[in-house]
């Protein structure tokens, strides 16, 4: 990779160079520095100098060493074999690098992202005279049992072109020429390998309505809180609440085609637990391991700063990718603090004026161009797909009033809020249902009333009411003790309970709490809400309130989560009745 | 042009220079040096003939910019000299430095030789490829109950201490120092043990503990005392883990790292980073915080194919027992979980005075349970989290309307939090519980509360076990 010499260093400061002499260099070009051959990038350029952000430990560079230029901006590489591999921030591949250098990872080492010595087997889906453009799919190879990855005209070609001649179904590498295209009499080959600047978007035909829900199969975030495919959300929340599980929980059981999971300057462990549980465990809905769907990001707390900064942008771009061949692809970002505290790291060593907290002045509009980078469209071959983003915030000191909290908060629809206090008291998901909101319930309306008769919205609706109920009665239980409610109160108080443990809560552990389906969730709902009418009318005749939460059937509702399969939902129906008839029974004891 | 160059810098290599252009707390300026490589070793002979260490801050065409670990103490801008050796600083590591003391630069503090070893590692590490890390998941039993039943500590796990200023954070990480197990191995332990500002008579305690039970030729330690030139701190924890590296990964040791106090070395951070006029974040608290911490605690953990792992138990003092402060909170987020200490419970008398609802282990899932533990240890657990939890709310409610008030659960709640504090937290600074007593000392805990409280566990658990 000795591309042109640029430059010569003349400050090193930490991750941040200062280049001098420069003649011909781009912004955002990519270049190697020394002859370590570190990475790094072109941030900033003034008269005949540079600043240059190194992606790897800067130890060793000195002032007067040269600086290569390769004529590129910092770029994914987008082949078949991206799914099921683990890669560091700037699209190295980890596995390989272990091959390279061993259990550490050592520096000016790189691999290509995808293995190019693997044969694919081919399927032409265009022919020869066809007309195309970017985005047009020339023909298809099946990466994983399930997913079935296009070959497509690069994003880099633009106007019609004419195809001349296009490879015959067979076993290729990636690099070899799978069509030659032309226009205006010039001819160019394609590859099943293109590469897309990691900061720039990919290209749309048009931007869909977000009306189809991100199904995750956790109860909190599906019924009181939906996500729709193509929607962005964040969950902030303080050390220890639960963020890392609430997105482990999503990537496994969310009914998203490509997950994305970026760990951004996260714990190595946590990573290697990704890496050791995603093979074995098997989607719910194809029967087939997670990791056939799935592409990680590593970028550990301890590997260099500025590839964290890159690492979300590496990771949307190939969710992008995926979402031009019509998939849904849900990204998980853990944690986009980490992002930012990055820039304010490398903006801090720029010496530039920071402002709130010492984050750069920029930092709202990196926020939003990132979240925007998400939604529900039409491709430019005209298939349907989204990318979805799910954005953890780990805000300093649990308190959601530091400026990442706020800025993403203004970008993002869908807002899961973690609580210490259910985490404390392991309330899984700590989600808080006070502080939470979802943008989207209004336009996921309609699917999840088709599904339910019309029950979902008007539960849902019911539910969030008796919660916000109870949160004031619960302030009054505090002052002057629950002895001191009428019954009907503290059967709210009761309800809510019941709520929070039979159906907020998740057991990720669980074999079958883990993965709650929507049918069931239905389900679970209504018959919480039955026992709330009927369990009212009956104390509006009398019956005291102890005797109703002592019916047999109420310790049936707080462990179906545990004991109704969900196949097998119709088992709550059957509860339903029990809790109809126990009811009905002790109503009839105590009327005159 | 190239090969000139590398010709160039080799040849240059350890060339004296003579005259500092400025000196300003730790930091020595060197103007008209050739090209000098970033995070480079740097000697520095004093006026008087003594070598100090330092390592290149900054370098630019028109300067280079050293802190000196040792202080600047006695330098003046003429008489200063300074090599410039070419290479990152490097710790030459050996098992010989167990049952040795010695400085944060790994050199001897005990009077004996500078120790030796046949290879020289760069004291920053390198980062761990994710891929080749193994997932910790082996239960050290501690023999301390709040500890073992409730944040329990894994092989190869990053376990920091909250405490706060005169609470017995020390007395617990010697106690588990002492009594720390793996069971069912012989295991070839060891002890690194790396004190940043500490008083002398902290390391003096540790010393003793350990020299108590016989395991002092098993432990190095390194000590940059409260009175050594707080720059040293800086450097302290990546000696002594380029050294625990060493022991874990290439000599097979079950490594225990005890880092005190990690308080002081982000204020020495703090200190040189203001000294060099950086932009200050959080409290004045450089930038980088962030990332220089998860250098040193990412340096943990175990890696497939190698017998060896790394446990780190660092302890930090929360100042003014603010647990958001910036030190306590970034570390939070970097560690697999925390133990909190609380001055109202040691005011009680309680030991060790452990807050368990804010404390947690993010790797006790996989270490607990059927076959590591005891089948019935995680709902075990939750149960206790969930009831003391409620316990808190009911001591509310009692300091509001009177103990005489409550209804007769919550009157049990009072008299379950009482017990779990006193019998189940408190024990003796040598007592060592093994899971079993500790687990069924839990039960007894919860058998003071009404079987259908106990949402958490199983009917077949309550069944075998609930003697209420």
């Amino acid at each position: 990779m000795q591309g042109r010499i640029i430059g010569q260093v003349s400050r090193v400061n930490g991750p941040v160079l200062k280049v001098r002499g420069i003649t011909d260099a781009a912004m955002m070009e990519l270049v190697h520095v020394g002859e370590g051959q570190i990475v790094g990038e072109i941030v900033k350029l003034s008269g005949s100098t540079a600043t240059v952000q190194v992606y790897e430990d800067a130890t060793g560079i000195a002032p007067s060493d040269n600086v290569y230029g390769s004529g590129m901006s910092l770029s994914c590489q987008l082949a078949p074999g991206l799914i099921g591999n683990i890669y560091d921030g700037i699209q190295r591949p980890l596995e390989e690098l272990r091959k390279l250098s061993g259990d550490f990872i050592s520096r000016g080492i790189s691999a290509s992202a995808v293995d190019e010595s693997k044969l694919w087997h081919f399927v032409p889906l265009a022919k020869a005279g066809d007309s195309v453009s970017a985005g047009s799919v020339l023909g298809y190879v099946d990466e994983t049992s399930r997913v079935r990855h296009k070959i497509m005209v690069p994003s880099s070609f633009s106007g019609e072109y004419t195809v001349d001649e296009i490879a015959p179904e067979g076993d290729m590498k990636v690099t070899d020429t799978v069509a030659r295209i032309s226009r205006d009499g010039h001819e160019e080959t394609v590859t099943m390998v293109q590469y897309h600047p990691i900061r720039v978007p990919r290209p749309v035909k048009e931007r869909l309505n977000l009306d189809i829900p991100l199904v995750t199969g956790l109860r909190v975030i599906d019924s009181l809180f939906p996500l729709a495919k193509g929607g962005t959300v964040a969950i902030p929340g303080g050390f220890g609440t639960g963020k890392t599980m609430t997105q482990h929980s999503i990537a496994q059981w969310c009914d998203a085609d490509i997950i994305v999971y970026i760990g951004c300057g996260e714990r190595g462990n946590e990573m290697t637990d990704v890496l050791r549980e995603f093979p074995h465990l098997v989607d719910p809905r194809t029967g087939k391991s997670l990791m056939e769907r799935t592409i990680l990001i590593a970028n550990t707390s301890n590997m260099p700063v500025s590839a964290r900064e890159a690492s979300i942008y590496t990771g949307i771009t190939m969710a992008e990718y995926y979402r031009d061949m019509g998939y849904n692809v849900a990204i998980m970002a853990d944690s986009t603090s980490r992002w930012a505290e990055a820039l304010r790291e490398l903006s801090g060593r720029m010496e530039e004026m920071p402002a709130e907290e010492g984050f750069p002045a920029y930092l709202a509009t990196r926020i939003a161009q990132f979240y925007e980078r998400a939604g529900h469209v039409r491709t430019l071959s005209s298939d349907e797909g989204s990318v979805s983003i799910i954005g953890a915030v780990s805000p300093p000191g649990g308190d959601f009033s530091e400026p990442v909290t706020q800025h993403t908060r203004r970008f993002v629809r869908c807002f899961w809020g973690l609580d210490r206090a259910l985490a404390s008291a392991r309330h899984y998901p700590a989600i808080s249902w006070t502080e939470s909101y979802s943008e989207y319930a209004g336009e996921l309306r309609t699917w999840w009333d088709d599904k339910s008769q019309g029950r979902w919205s008007r539960n849902r609706a019911r539910i969030m009411d008796l919660l916000q109920k109870e949160t004031r009665l619960q302030q009054i239980v505090k002052l002057v003790g629950a002895d001191a409610l009428p019954d009907s109160q503290n059967f709210i108080i009761e309800v809510c309970t019941l709520f929070k443990n039979a159906f907020l809560q998740q057991n990720a552990f669980d074999e079958i709490d883990r993965y709650c389906s929507p049918e069931k969730q239905i389900a679970m709902m209504d018959i919480i809400m039955t026992y709330y009418d009927e369990g009212q009318a009956a104390i509006s005749k009398g019956v005291p309130m102890v005797k109703i939460r002592r019916l047999s059937v109420v310790q049936d509702i707080a462990r179906m989560r545990f004991n109704v399969s969900n196949d097998n939902v119709q088992q709550i129906d059957r509860l339903a009745l029990k809790l109809h008839r126990s009811i009905t029974q002790l109503g009839g004891l105590y009327e005159e | 042009m190239k090969n000139d160059i590398i010709v160039d810098r080799s040849l240059l290599r350890g060339r004296e220079y003579r005259g500092a252009s400025r000196i300003d707390g730790p930091l020595v300026y060197m103007k008209n040096t050739h090209p000098v490589g970033y995070g480079e070793l740097v000697e520095i002979l004093a006026p008087d003939g003594k070598r100090r260490s330092g390592q290149v801050l900054d370098t630019s065409d028109e300067a280079v910019c050293v802190q000196v670990f040792e202080g600047t103490d006695g330098l003046n801008l003429p008489d200063t000299r300074m090599h410039f050796l070419g290479e990152p600083l490097s710790l030459s590591v050996t098992e010989d430095m167990l049952g040795r003391v010695m400085n944060g630069l790994g050199k001897s503090r005990d009077g004996g030789a500078d120790p030796r070893g046949s290879e020289d590692r760069d004291v920053n590490g390198a980062p761990v490829n994710p891929t080749s890390r193994e997932y910790p998941r082996d239960f050290i039993q501690t023999g301390i109950s709040v500890i073992d039943g409730m944040t329990t500590l894994i092989q190869g796990q990053k376990l920091p201490i909250f405490s706060g200023n005169g609470l017995s954070h020390n007395e617990l990480a010697a106690q588990i120092a002492r009594q720390a197990k793996v069971r069912g191995e012989g295991s070839d332990f060891a002890i690194v043990f790396a004190a940043m500002g500490v008083k002398y008579d902290v390391a003096k305690f540790f010393i003793d503990s350990f020299e108590e039970t016989g395991v002092l030729d098993n432990v190095a330690l390194f000590l940059s005392l409260a009175d050594d030139p707080s720059i040293e701190r800086t450097i302290t924890p990546r000696t002594a883990l380029t050294l625990a590296e060493h022991l874990a990964f290439d000599r097979g040791k079950q490594v225990l790292v005890i880092m005190t106090d990690m308080t002081n070395y982000c204020e020495a951070l703090r200190e040189i980073s203001t000294q060099r006029g950086e932009i200050p974040s959080r409290k004045g608290y450089p930038g980088y915080l962030y990332s220089n911490l998860a250098e040193i605690y990412e340096r943990s953990g175990k890696i497939s194919g190698r017998s060896g792992s790394i446990t780190q138990l660092p302890i930090l003092t929360m100042p003014n027992d603010d647990i958001s402060h910036p030190i306590p909170d970034l570390t939070g987020y970097i560690t697999e979980g925390q133990i909190v200490f609380d001055r109202q419970l040691s005011a009680s008398g309680v030991y060790p005075p452990v807050n368990v609802l804010p404390s947690l282990s993010r790797l006790m899932k996989d270490g607990i349970g059927e076959g590591m533990t005891r089948a019935d240890h995680p709902h075990l657990s939750n149960q206790l989290f969930a009831s003391y939890s409620h316990v808190k709310d009911v001591r509310n409610l009692a300091s509001v309307i009177g103990e005489e008030e409550l209804s007769e659960t919550d009157n049990l709640y009072m008299k379950f939090g009482d017990f779990f504090e006193h019998k189940f937290l408190n024990q003796r600074f040598d007592e060592d519980r093994s899971i079993e007593e500790t687990l069924d000392l839990a039960w007894q805990a919860l058998s003071i509360l009404p079987s259908e409280e106990l949402q958490r566990l199983t009917e077949e658990e309550i069944a075998t076990y609930y003697k209420g």
